[in-house]
Order: structure tokens, then C-alpha cells, then sequence
């Protein structure tokens, strides 16, 4: 009777260790961060950035070990199809920066474009240049800061960028206050005329409804871009008129020869940028007000 | 009389959970009403925690100092009302003090300090110095004050628990805000409400036997 208790225990920690082993064949790092749990594991040729990994596996970024240039995760890729919409940015503004990829690809591709990196946590930055090859070059300025602190920052100085990728969201939590129209406004305030704003956001739970009326009643119509095999989704929104396929097609045959070695097929993503609004539009708005953004998930 | 004793402890014991509820409720939004300002970091929960406490503690010393003083329900209620009151400006008024704390504070950690400051310290103050005040109306017997405060903890906490719950888990998913803050405004205000028409009923005359003799046991110390 005694025992029981212990054979309990010897059980749930058997579990919690096969089911933590399980995620990734090697544990290269793992860090405790101010923010979150930081694992990095490699698993057959691939290295991951992972936040949190109780409940189950969420890598957040991966890179091929023996070919970096390869972007594994296809949200990641479709991240560029904003490019279509404005394929000759110079200032550029990104929330959250994950394995910093996305950051690298863009300065790589354009030699000319200044990046303003914005990460609430510095230990995301370390891990970024540690293990995944992140250099912060001249065209980078890395921000340790909050995207909304440093958004109305940046709306006080009376920034104007011409490209914003907003990639904030862990798997794990969403910070409640980078999905409110209020949020958003600020974001298009920081647009310059013809820019361009990216998403990477989720699709599957009821938050996909609340959080597309909520961009669609800051931006007004937008590209909404899925593919098949993730999870994910893409906005594409614009401060000006959304362009016609035509261009898209023009603007993803002219860039295409920069994202060859990247592997990213720009003109794929053109027919599946849809603009009519396959969610529930009488949703209610995410606001500064009414932000359970996390609550709604779980729905 | 024991009646009316009884009517105007669980009076007390009432406002007392709801003041504990309310508390921890505003606590809480706190952190929502802070973050488009200065963000959702550790150290924005660190301000709003820190003002809290500081809040509170000067509440009970100022509370137990009133309690000296001819205490009264209705005396009691006043704290509701001016707590409501002051509770009115952070709802109309929260975005302007934000806003200008916002340009003058590069470090959001000041900012959000100073911030918590502005919005939440003197109602939660007011809050504060219902603890003490309670006990006091409470209390009838010296030796029984200990169990009575006790007693007083053990509502009003498992109020702020309450308020900490739904706040959470329930208030955010279906109401704004503002909208909670506003209510909680009205519930105060109707705590005031109750404060008077009790001591309009039922008085204070149990008071007074207690007065000389916490007080000599004040002045024996």
C-alpha cells in the first residue's frame, strides 16, 4: 500500500522522460529563458528551434545542418509571398524573430534593404546567432524589445517602412496584445505608401475567425494564402489597393530567379493568394478592450 | 441585539469579500490595460504587483488609523464610495496618463512603473483600508480578535481568489475592460449603498462597549 505512491511516481517520470526524448534525437541545448523554454534538437539532419515542449512537439524554425540555404518549414517559405505584393522593399521591420531566417533571406536577396529586427527576448537572439547561423550584418538592427512598445516607438519617430512582417507568435502563446485593431492601426500608421504587411499566423481554431476580421477591418481586403501540409497561414495585407493576379504573376516571375537556391517557387503561391474571405466575417474584433486571444484558441 | 450584531457582522464580512474580489480583479486587468502601452513583459507584472503591495500596505496603516476614531458602518461605506471614485479616472483618463508617461519614459519598466502608479495606487490604497476598518467593527472582545481577523483574512483572500478566477478565466472572454472596470465601480458604489442603509438600521451601538478597551489595550503597548 505503501509502495503504490512511489510506483506512481517511478511511472510518471518514466513517461515524462520517454515522451521528452521523443520530440528530438538529440537535446543539443536547452535554456530557460525570461520568456519561455528554449530547446534546440537535431534529428535527422535537421536542427530545430523549439519553445516549450511539454505537451508536444512545436518546433518553431528548422535548418537543414548540411544545407542551410534550405528553408524546411513551408510557412516559413510562404512568409516571401508578401514580396509579390511589393518586391522591391528598402525598409523593412520584423516582429519576432525566430531562428532569424526569414531576416537573413531577405538581406541576402536584397543587398540594399535596411531591417529593423525586433525580439522580446534576448535569449531567442542568442540561440538565433548560436545555432542557426544569424549574422547580424550592417543592413540588421536587432531590438530587444516589446513589438508593441517598440511599434508606437517607432509611430512617435515618425518611421515609415515599406515592408512589416509580423511573426510573433510561438506555438505555445500569443501575445494578446500584438492581435488588437488598436495593435494593427499602428502598424498600417507605419506603412509607407505601397508597403506591404505579412502575418504568420495560425488557421484551425475559432481564433482563425476573430483574428481575420480583425486584420480585414484594419487593412480592408486581404491575401489570404494557405497551402496544404501546414497549419499555418499567411496574411498578406497592403496599405494601398490589393494588386491584380497579373502583377502578382509578373512581380513572382521577376523574383523567382533570387529565390531559386532557396528553393521558395514564388509563382505556386500566386493562385492560392485568395482575397474572399473564407471566415465567419461577424466574428467580434480583437481590441486592446476584448483581447483573449489565448482563450479563444483553446475553442 | 444579537440580531442586529449578527446583521451588521456578516454586513462587514460581505463587503469585505467583495472589496478582496475587487482588488485582485482590477489587479489583473492591470496587466491587460498596461501592455499596448509598455508590453506584456515580466516587468510590467512587476510594476503592477509592486504598486499593489505598496498600495495595500499603506492602505492598512491609514485604515487601522481611522479605526481609532468613533468607527461606524457608515464611516465603513465611505471607503466603497471614494475608492469608486477614485477608480473613475483610470477608466476615462487611462490612456491620456499612459500616453504622456509614455513619451517621457524610454525604459518600460519606468514607464510601466510609473504608469501602475498613476492608474491604480490611490483606489487600491482605499481598497487597503477596508482590512483593517473590518476588524475593527468586528472585533468585540480583546481576546477574540485574533480569531476575528482571522476570520476577516480568510473571506476577503478567498474573495480575491474569486475575483482573480472569473477575471481570468470568464470576465476577459465576454466582456471589455472597461466594461468590467465599470462594474466594479458599481459594485463599489453599491457597497456604499449597503454600508448606510445597515448602519441606518441597525446602528452602532455595539461599538461602543469594545472602544475603551481596545483602546487601552492600545495605550498599554
Amino acid at each position: 500500500m505503501m509502495i503504490a505512491p512511489y510506483i506512481k511516481l517511478v511511472f510518471a517520470f518514466t513517461l515524462l522522460l520517454t515522451s521528452t526524448l521523443s520530440y528530438g534525437d538529440k537535446v543539443v541545448h536547452r535554456e530557460k529563458s525570461l520568456y519561455q523554454n528554449i530547446v534546440i534538437s537535431e534529428e535527422a539532419g535537421k536542427r530545430c528551434l523549439v519553445f516549450s515542449v511539454k505537451r508536444q512537439q512545436r518546433n518553431q524554425t528548422c535548418i537543414d545542418i548540411n544545407d542551410p540555404s534550405h528553408i524546411v518549414f513551408p510557412y516559413v517559405r510562404m512568409t516571401f509571398a508578401g514580396l509579390l505584393v511589393n518586391p522591391k522593399p528598402s525598409r523593412g521591420l520584423m516582429i519576432g524573430m525566430g531562428g532569424g531566417t526569414i531576416s537573413s533571406v531577405l538581406t541576402s536577396i536584397y543587398p540594399d534593404l535596411t531591417l529593423d529586427l525586433v525580439e522580446v527576448d534576448q535569449a531567442v537572439v542568442n540561440v538565433a546567432t548560436d545555432y542557426f547561423g544569424f549574422k547580424k550584418t550592417d543592413q540588421i538592427d536587432v531590438h530587444v524589445t516589446d513589438g508593441r512598445v517598440f511599434a508606437r516607438r517607432a509611430l512617435s519617430r515618425k518611421e515609415q517602412y515599406d515592408l512589416i512582417i509580423l511573426d510573433a507568435f510561438t506555438g505555445e502563446y500569443i501575445p494578446e496584445h500584438l492581435m488588437t485593431v488598436e495593435f494593427l492601426e499602428n502598424i498600417k500608421r507605419l506603412l509607407a505608401p505601397g508597403g506591404v504587411v505579412i502575418a504568420n499566423t495560425f488557421s484551425g481554431s475559432s481564433l482563425y475567425h476573430h483574428e481575420s476580421a480583425t486584420y480585414s477591418a484594419v487593412f480592408g481586403p486581404l491575401f489570404n494564402l494557405k497551402m496544404r501540409g501546414t497549419g499555418n497561414r499567411v496574411i498578406v495585407a497592403s496599405a494601398a489597393d490589393l494588386p491584380d493576379t497579373e502583377t502578382l504573376m509578373a512581380n513572382a516571375e521577376m523574383l523567382q530567379p533570387d529565390f531559386e537556391r532557396y528553393k521558395i517557387d514564388l509563382q505556386k503561391y500566386v493562385p492560392r493568394m485568395n482575397r474572399d474571405p473564407d471566415w465567419e466575417t461577424d466574428k467580434r474584433l480583437l481590441t486592446d478592450q476584448y483581447a483573449p486571444a489565448n482563450l479563444l484558441r483553446d475553442r | 441585539m444579537p440580531t442586529k450584531r449578527r446583521v451588521k457582522n456578516w454586513t462587514v464580512l460581505t463587503l469585505a469579500f467583495t472589496s478582496g474580489f475587487i482588488i485582485m480583479s482590477i489587479e489583473l486587468l492591470g496587466g491587460r490595460v498596461l501592455a499596448p502601452y509598455f508590453g506584456s513583459s515580466i516587468y510590467v507584472w512587476g510594476s503592477i504587483i509592486t504598486v499593489f503591495m505598496v498600495a495595500l500596505s499603506f492602505g492598512y496603516l491609514i485604515g487601522g488609523h481611522l479605526s481609532l476614531k468613533s468607527p461606524r458602518l457608515s464611516k465603513y461605506g465611505l471607503f466603497f464610495v471614494a475608492a469608486a471614485i477614485t477608480a473613475v479616472p483610470t477608466i476615462l483618463f487611462g490612456d491620456a496618463m499612459m500616453d504622456w508617461v509614455f513619451l517621457r519614459f524610454e525604459d518600460p519598466r519606468y514607464g510601466s512603473l510609473l504608469a501602475a502608479m498613476l492608474l491604480f495606487f490611490v483606489p487600491t490604497a482605499i481598497l487597503g483600508m477596508i482590512a483593517p476598518y473590518s476588524v475593527r467593527l468586528l472585533v468585540e472582545e480583546t481576546h477574540h480578535s485574533g480569531r476575528v481577523a482571522g476570520g476577516l483574512y480568510f473571506i476577503s483572500t478567498l474573495g480575491s481568489a474569486l475575483g482573480t478566477l472569473l477575471t481570468s478565466f470568464y470576465f476577459v472572454l465576454l466582456f471589455e475592460i472597461n466594461e468590467i472596470l465599470v462594474t466594479m465601480v458599481i459594485a463599489l458604489a453599491c457597497c456604499f449603498l449597503i454600508a448606510m442603509i445597515v448602519d441606518r438600521k441597525v446602528g452602532t451601538t455595539v461599538e461602543t462597549e469594545v472602544e475603551t478597551e481596545v483602546e487601552t489595550e492600545v495605550g498599554a503597548k
